[in-house]
């Protein structure tokens, strides 16, 4: 599960709209226990890619994020990314070149209105969706 | 030249666990060779059979991304922190 407020969530969104035409991405920064995590910053990165089709992080943007893990009490939680034609599922390209089984992978689909953002868990080739709550709400999950 | 590098996470398990290790080299192509040579199970995650490095991956010295600084013949001097992350990449494609 994660926890993502509907304020970061829409940080993510608009890093992605701000993107277009290619993809937008960044990192995803905060707690975790075991499966489940709680993010608490958004971290934008430039598409290194700069492609509609792929994405890379920034790599000074990467080590900024492991280093401060290592001095701070957070951690790099996973990536967000956007699709801008395609539905929020991973592509095979996501799932062939995710780097972290314990990662949690945000999908930002902007192929229609409203928004969908998905989370997913990505090991050994396999996909799995979990769930993403707004910590405001007292049942259920975010809603854009 | 002896540096300390830094172990990502997802290595840790194929390098005995350590979050660290002190390396030798005077490139960053010999120090990736010899950790190679002791860690056979990482080599294909760290350079090409070509010996250039591998693209999902990433090597800095010190703060510096070492793809700017030459690649594998990036100079390694005493004491640097070399920092190896895997390259965060996908997409729709």
């Amino acid at each position: 599960m994660l926890t993502l407020s509907n304020d970061l969530r829409d940080t993510m969104v608009a890093t992605c709209i701000r993107a277009l035409p290619d993809e937008g991405c960044g990192l995803l920064l905060g707690t975790s226990e075991g499966p489940d995590a709680v993010v608490t910053e958004i971290v934008a990165s430039e598409n290194m890619a700069h492609s509609a089709k792929v994405y890379e992080i920034d790599s000074r943007v990467l080590l900024r994020a492991f280093r401060r893990a290592d001095d701070e009490p957070i951690e790099v939680l996973g990536v967000f990314h956007s699709h801008t034609h395609s539905p929020a599922y991973p592509s095979p390209t996501d799932v062939k070149q995710a780097p972290d089984p314990a990662w949690h992978y945000v999908l930002v689909s902007l192929r229609d209105l409203p928004t969908v953002v998905k989370s997913y868990k990505i090991a050994n080739g396999d996909v799995l969706e979990e769930d993403v709550i707004d910590p405001t709400n007292d049942v259920g999950g975010a809603h854009g | 030249m002896a540096a300390v590098l830094r172990i990502p996470t997802v290595l840790r398990p194929a390098m005995g666990g350590a979050t660290t290790v002190t390396v030798e080299g005077a490139t960053i192509g010999e120090v990736l060779q010899t950790l190679t040579t002791t860690y056979p199970a990482i080599k294909g995650q760290l350079l090409n059979d070509d010996g250039t490095l591998h693209r999902f991956l990433n090597v800095y010295i010190n703060d510096d991304d070492v793809r700017y600084l030459g690649g594998v013949d990036a100079p390694v001097a005493n004491d640097d922190e070399i920092t190896l992350l895997p390259a965060v990449a996908g997409g729709a494609a």
